[in-house]
This record gives structure tokens, sequence and C-alpha cells, in this order.
């Protein structure tokens, strides 16, 4: 059975116009697999993972069906949702550093994770803390722990992020825009951290499953299983990471054409003609 | 003539030094870049240079001035930067008017309506973006916002910071358009920090390669075409942005 | 509805359409809110019967006839008549004069004191912060209604020492607020943006920070004013507040308390409106929060 199922998922915001879908109508399956989901801004990936967490706040409203393990999220009451949340599903969001308590050190928050979920003596909680700092390769745990979100540098407050996130264990990731402060060899670090807990079933339920959000198509290409490619709500094309790059949608390929090279010797890059098939 | 120029610069906060001994020069109309690790201090040095991060020692101009330890009035006008966060750069309950309209009042110049008009189509948004808020504005759009105000009162040198790393890559690919297309125009200085050697490579002409709050390289971006690079952590890091191999 | 559609317009032409548009959305979104509706329609009522009191009263306030000492409800006296024979009704009128001009002045003097001395003490910080809040702290130890007593005490009996006593202690909440908010604005990049521009720290401090300290502002006031009543209602009570025979409802609940069992209405009326008022104000209040909160908003 899938560990996830999600049927004909919308999202809609209240507009002038009327109610505008953002999420519309989605369908998908995840099992044990890490699922990438691409698209440009705007398209609405971050809002089908807030949608999977039940974090749109109203005005929006969520329609459709999504099963996790087994059970309805739609029909959880809003206790057990907080303690799905963080436990069993849990999110990096996309701007950490607003997601991050402005007034409160990045360690307490980090261990204030952690307590949630297991009662641990202090000894410990600073030990487990640094031990995650470090596995997100932050050079200096003990002092980046004492620093406030403000103070730390943009790749920093993905990787505090993270950490908090990877610290409970959870059983599914959704992971949006993860790395996309981060140099290459700190995110490959890190992506190897998130791969080595979705292969680590020594865990009483096995490993994790992930899904990870981006717009970084060669990334996302590298570290996946299988690929949705989202347009204006929609998802236009599905793939294995793999056939990425025999991607037949014209706006995957307009997509992929953005991207620059190494050795890059264009003079403009190309961009994208919205008109031709953006809805909004 | 340099635009900017660094010499054996030490950076701290709250007595930590973060950067160590920083010596480049940045000429007329180059584009520079600086790439390297996370957290290694790119981002420091530019907020030294415009006086946000006031500890520092060492010599250090900007257009044959020296600077000083905190924002500067008349730098101002001929150095500008943009954050490397378009969701926290704009204030958030302003509109893209207010936000292009406050340099100008700053400095009491006049013709507001007209110059806020010409940046915003400098910058590729059009009229019916002038009195939205940022929320009502993707991520690419907020940072062309950001681009166009740093533009406002028409510097010589501007300081990016990851001006695209959260952006998608067709946003990308139009802000760095519009960068290029603007430093041609108006023979622009950038000083460019990015984690991104693709970035580099269409954009800028020479690069410094950062580790550790230190300068370990200085090379021209034609190294990213044949990889040779002196440094081992540059040479790491080439390799492992996919350079040498193939990657698609 | 051309006017709505310019209004509403996504993309506005000027400046003046942009705040116009903005204002009608949140007006809109008021109005959409029920229980604000209620606060705003009681609210409206307060102002008007204010306005126009002397026009609703059948009689003045004022006015002594011992020969009709503590008459009942009924359909000459709707709300019968006190001790010395005055109209409660027109009393009752009078009174919402009384408290609006309390609730403005309060909401007046102490809620920008509060908002600036907590801007100014979050957005430097270090010393002038430690001295600001050293302040605010000794204020806002001491419980409010003894603290109003000290001053009103202290200042003499009276409607405008009421007032100032109860500005005096309230403006310390306002300005934990505000300190609390400009902390974490004062880190953020569009003020670091905003510096770079060359701009001046009171320029920041009036153009950035307090704009994102307003809206919890107004919301907490107006949830406030329910209390701010209630305290200007209990100095009246204990006869330091507004001085007889000035109709102010704390005042009229106090005069009426020793008949409280053989003539319920003395008291029960002028207690009756501070409640209706008071609950005006929470719900608008809440409205508000819904509709300002900047978390809720957003396209
Ligand atoms: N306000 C501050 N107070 C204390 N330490 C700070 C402050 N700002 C930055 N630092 C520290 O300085 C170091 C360098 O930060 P900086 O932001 O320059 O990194 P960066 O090279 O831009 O990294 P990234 O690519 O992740 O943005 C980090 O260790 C960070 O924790
Ligand atoms: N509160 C809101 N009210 C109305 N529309 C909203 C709201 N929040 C988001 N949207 C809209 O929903 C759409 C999808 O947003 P979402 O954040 O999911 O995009 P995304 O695919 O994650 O893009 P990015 O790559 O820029 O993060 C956007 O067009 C956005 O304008
Ligand atoms: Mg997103
Ligand atoms: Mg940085």
């Amino acid at each position: 059975m899938a560990l996830l199922s999600v049927e004909d998922l919308r999202v809609s915001f209240p507009s002038p116009q009327g109610r505008v879908n953002v999420v519309d109508g989605i369908s998908f399956e995840l099992g044990q697999e890490r699922l990438g989901i691409v698209g440009e801004s705007g398209s609405g990936k971050s809002m089908t993972g807030r949608a999977l967490l039940r974090l749109i706040r109203p005005p929006g409203r969520v329609e459709g069906r999504m099963r996790f393990e087994g059970q309805d999220l739609a029909a959880l009451s809003e206790r057990q949702m907080r303690a799905l949340r963080g436990a069993r599903i849990s999110m990096i969001m996309q701007d950490p550093r607003y997601s991050l308590n402005p007034v409160m050190t990045v360690g307490t928050q980090i261990a204030e994770a952690l307590r949630v979920h297991e009662h641990l003596p202090r000894r410990e909680v600073r030990a487990r803390v640094r031990q995650m700092l470090d596995s997100v390769r932050i050079t200096d745990p003990d002092r980046v722990a004492g620093l406030y979100a403000h103070e730390l540098s943009g790749g920093m407050g993905q990787r505090v992020m993270i950490a908090m996130m990877l610290i409970p264990r959870p059983r599914l990731l959704i992971a949006d825009e993860p790395t996309s402060a981060l140099d290459v060899s700190v995110q490959a670090d890190v992506l190897r951290l998130i791969d080595d807990l979705v292969r680590d079933r020594s865990t009483a339920d096995g490993g994790m499953a992930l899904i990870l959000i981006s717009h970084d198509l060669p990334l996302v290409a590298r570290y996946c299983d299988r690929i949705l490619v989202m347009n204006a709500g929609r998802i236009v094309e599905s793939c294995a990471a793999s056939d990425l790059h025999l991607a037949s949608h014209p706006y995957t390929r307009g997509l992929l054409a953005a991207v620059p090279k190494m050795n890059e010797t264009r003079a403009e890059l190309p961009v994208m003609d919205r008109s031709a098939w953006a809805g909004t | 003539m340099t635009a900017i120029s660094l010499g054996n610069v030490d950076i701290g906060y709250g007595g930590q030094r973060v950067v160590e001994a920083v010596t480049f020069d940045v000429a007329r109309g180059e584009s520079f870049a600086l790439v390297g690790e996370s957290g290694s201090g790119k981002s420091t040095v530019l907020k030294a240079l415009v006086g946000l991060a006031p500890e520092w020692s060492g010599k250090m101009s900007v257009l044959g001035r020296s600077c000083v330890h905190r924002p500067d009035r008349d730098l101002a006008r001929r150095c500008q930067m943009v954050f490397q966060d378009p969701y926290g750069s704009l204030h958030p309950r302003k509109t893209v008017d207010a936000v292009l309209s406050e340099p100008l009042t700053i400095h009491g110049i006049g013709g507001q309506d007209a110059r806020v008009e010409r940046a915003l189509s400098d910058v590729g948004l059009d009229r019916r973006f002038r009195f939205r808020y940022p929320h009502q504005m993707s991520g690419g759009q907020r940072q062309r916002v950001a681009i166009a105000r740093a533009l406002m009162l028409e510097p010589e040198v501007m300081l990016l910071d990851e001006p695209t790393s959260a952006l998608d890559v067709s946003v990308q690919a139009e802000i760095l358009n519009l960068l290029k297309r603007l430093r041609a125009e108006r023979g622009l200085t950038y000083l460019m920090v990015t984690h991104n050697l693709p970035v580099v490579s269409f954009l800028c002409d020479r690069m410094a390669v950062m580790n550790k709050g230190k300068i370990v390289e200085i090379a021209a971006t034609k190294a990213l075409h044949d990889g040779r690079f002196t440094d081992p952590y540059s040479k790491a890091l080439y390799a492992a942005s996919g350079g040498g191999g193939s990657t698609e | 509805m051309q006017l709505q559609a310019w209004l509403l317009d996504d993309s506005p032409a000027s400046r003046g359409q942009a705040a116009a548009g903005r204002a009608y959305r949140v007006s809109l979104d008021l109005m959409r809110n029920p229980l604000a509706l209620v606060g705003m329609l009681i609210i409206l009522l307060l102002i008007l019967t204010a306005a126009l009191a002397p026009w609703i009263a059948p009689e003045t306030p004022v006015g002594q006839d011992l020969t009709r000492r503590l008459v009942p409800p009924s359909s000459e006296h709707w709300m019968g008549t006190d001790q010395l024979g005055r109209d409660i009704f027109s009393r009752v009128i009078y009174g919402a004069r009384v408290t609006l001009l309390i609730v403005a002045l309060v909401a007046v003097i102490s809620a920008p004191l509060g908002l600036l001395i907590g801007a100014v003490s979050g957005y430097f910080g270090g010393w002038t912060d430690r001295i600001l809040m050293g302040m605010t702290d000794v204020f806002l130890s001491m419980p409010k209604l003894v603290l109003a007593l000290a001053f009103a005490a202290a200042l003499g009996p009276g409607i405008e020492n009421a007032i100032i006593a109860i500005a005096i202690t309230t403006w310390p909440a306002y300005a934990r607020i505000a300190r609390a908010e400009a902390l974490t604005i004062r880190n953020t990049e569009f003020v670091a943006a905003t510096r770079l521009l060359g701009a001046s720290h009171t320029r920041i401090i009036t153009r950035q920070v307090l704009p994102l300290c307003t809206s919890s502002m107004i919301i907490r006031v107006t949830l406030d004013m329910a209390g701010i009543i209630l305290t200007a209602a209990g100095l009246g009570f204990l006869g330091l507040g507004a001085q007889p025979p000035l109709p102010e409802w704390g005042a009229m609940i106090s005069s009426g308390r020793s008949f409280i069992f053989d003539q319920w209405w003395v008291a029960t009326m002028p207690g009756f409106a501070i409640i209706v008022v008071s609950l005006g104000f929470c719900f608008l209040g809440d409205g508000l929060r819904d509709v300002l909160d900047p978390k809720s908003e957003g396209k």
C-alpha cells in the first residue's frame, strides 16, 4: 500500500474575480521513494506541500482526498494533526529565516523540536543538537547553536532548518527548496544525509520517504526516483528521474533550456513565453 | 581605474573574526564574482563594504573613497546592494511605488513619477505592478523590484548578493539577462556573490574563490571552461559543480 | 458597480486609487465578519448617542425632582429615576459622552506614547532599551487599578485626572508590544536596505518600523477599550473619577449600590450600558484582528 496517496487535491484562494485554484486537481501516490516536484515560481509546489500538512490558513481552502499510512488526513482533528506534524511528516519550509523564531537561539529551537517528541536528559539533548548540526556540515556547531536567526548566513539558515526537521526522524519529509542557498559541496552532503535517512531501514517502520520540491532540475534528476513537473497548479508531466532529459512537454523543455551551463557561451539565456501555456 | 579595492581586510561580528586578510580589486565596468562555501563570509564582505558589518580593519575603498564603518549617505548614491533574499528585502506593507520613491525622497530628487515608471520598465515589470504589495508578487518579481530600488539612485557600482539563488531557473534566466543588459547599457560595475558556477560563467569576467573566511584563489572566468584552477578547494568546487565532466 | 471595479482593480493607476482600494478591501472584510459588524454597530450607536444626546434624551441629566425619587421603569421614565429624581435614561444617554471622551483621550495619549517608546527601545537596543524598558517594567509591575487610584488620588479627583491616570497605566503594555515587534524588524533586510539608501534612524523608525507595529496596536487598543471603560467606571465608582453631578456610568452605579436590593434599576441600567459598550469594543477588536493580522492578510 502506498505511504501517501493524494487524489484530486485542490487549493483555492478567494480573489476579486472569485475563487482561484492555485493547486488544481493533482493526484499522485508515494511509496518508499524519493519524489521530486519541479516547476516555475508560483506553480503551486509549496502550496501542495503545505496542504498535505494542513497548513493552509483561511481564506485558503483545501479539497480532495489525502491518505497517509491509511489515515485520512482531512478527517484528523487539529490535535491529532499536531501530533503528526514533525513526528511523522515534517516539512522544511522555503524561507528558513522566516520560519525560525527570531528571538530564540538556534540551539534552543532545535532542542525544543527534539523535546516535543522525545524525553531525554538535558545532557543528551545538547549532544544530539550538536551532532545534528555537525551532520549538516556546520563547522563549529557550538558557536552556531548560540546564534539567532538573523546572525546566520543564508545557507546556514537552511541547514539549521533541515537539522530541526530531521531530528525527530519523520516517516515522510517534505523538503521545499531545501538547498537553494547552499554551495554544491555542502548541498551534496546535506542531500546525502537526507538520502541516508531514506535508505536507513533500521527504524521500526523502515526508512523515510521524501518529497523534494525544487527549481533545480539537474539536482532533482540526480537525487530523486520520480519527478512531477507542475505548471499553473497542474501536473503537466510525470516521469522517471533518469528520463528527465527526454521530457517532451514544451514547458519542461523550456525549463531545461533556461539552465545556464558551466562553459556558457550564449549571450542571452532563453526565457519562457508564459502566455503560451500558463492560464494565469 | 579601480571601482572597488580591498587590502588586507579582516571582518568580525562581536569580536569573532569571520573574514581574514581579504585582498582584491575590481576595475570599473568589470563584473567580479565571489564564490565559495556557505558561511565562508561572502555576504559579510559585501556588508562591510556598505557599512552594515561595522567591525572591520584594513583598507577598503569604493570609487576612490575610503569606506567608513556605517552606512554612508554619499556612498549610497554611487554604490548600492541587492540582498540575498527577495522575501525579506521588501517592506511587507509598502507598495512597489512606495519602495521605489523612497530613495528619491531621501535624497530630495524630483520627478518621482517619471523615474519610478522608467525604473519599472527598465527591470521589465509592466505598470500594473506599480501599486502592488510584495505578497501579490512572485519571488522573481520581488527580486526585480529590489534591483529596481538599487538602480533608483543611478549608482555606478552594484553589490549583488546571490541575486538569483532563491529563484527558479526560468526567472533566474530573466534576471541574469536583465543584469547583463543593464551592465552593457550603463557600464555598471558588479561585485556578485553566488554559489552557482554556471551563473558566474554567464555573467562575470573574474572570480575569487572563498573558503573558511579567506580567499584561496582569484581566477578568470575562462578557468570554468577548461578547469584550470590551482587551489585544491576550487578544484573540488569545480568538480562538484559538474565541471570537467558532462552535465547534460 | 463601476466604482467597485475601480476600487478592486488589481493594478491601480495612482496612489490614491491604491489607498482607496485597500481601505475598501479592509472594510469589505470587516463587513463579512458578523461579530465585527455587531461591534461596529454598537460603537456607531455610541458615537451617535453622544453626538445627539440633547435631542435623544427626554430630560436634562442633572434636573433634580425630589418628588419622584426612585420611580421604577415605566413608559414615562424608561429606566426609572434615581435617588434625586433624575431620569436615568437621560443620564445614561449623556453618560455616553463622558465614556467616549475617556476612551478617545486615553487612546490618543497612551497608544502613540507606548508605540513610540517601544519602537525606539526595540530599534536601538542596548542601553536605550535597558533604560526605557526598565521604566516600562516599573509601571507594568503595578496593578493597573491601584496605580490609577494612586495617580487619581495624587492629582485629585476629576474626570481629566482620571483620564491621565488611566493613560499613564495603559501605555506600558503598548510599549512592550511595539518593542517586541521592533526587535524583530530591526534585523530584517528591508531595514538594512533602507539604511543603505541613506535614510536616517528617525525616518526608519517612523516609516518602516511604526507601520508594522500599528496593526497589532490597533487591535490591542480596541480590545483594551473595554478594560479602560471599566477602569474609568471603577474610578468613578470609588469617587475618584467623574464628580457628581456629571453623569458617568461608574459613578452612577456607585450611587445606586445602596439601593440595589430594593431599587435594582438605579445600578443596573448604567451597568448594562457599560457591558454593551465593552462588548462592542471586544467584538470589533476580534474582527479587526481577523482582518488586519498580517498572517491572515494577503492573496
Ligand atoms: N550579524 C551577525 N552576527 C554574528 N555572526 C554573524 C552575523 N552575520 C553573519 N555571521 C556569521 O558570519 C559568517 C559568515 O556569514 P556570511 O553571511 O558572510 O556567509 P556567506 O558566505 O554569505 O554564506 P551563504 O552562502 O550561506 O550566504 C557565518 O559564520 C555567520 O554565522
Ligand atoms: N495567501 C494567498 N492568497 C492568494 N494567493 C496565494 C496565496 N498564497 C499563495 N498564493 C498563490 O498561489 C500560487 C502558488 O504558490 P506557491 O507558493 O505554491 O508557488 P511555488 O510553486 O512554491 O513557487 P516558488 O517556486 O516561487 O516558491 C502563487 O501564484 C501565489 O500567488
Ligand atoms: Mg514555493
Ligand atoms: Mg550569504
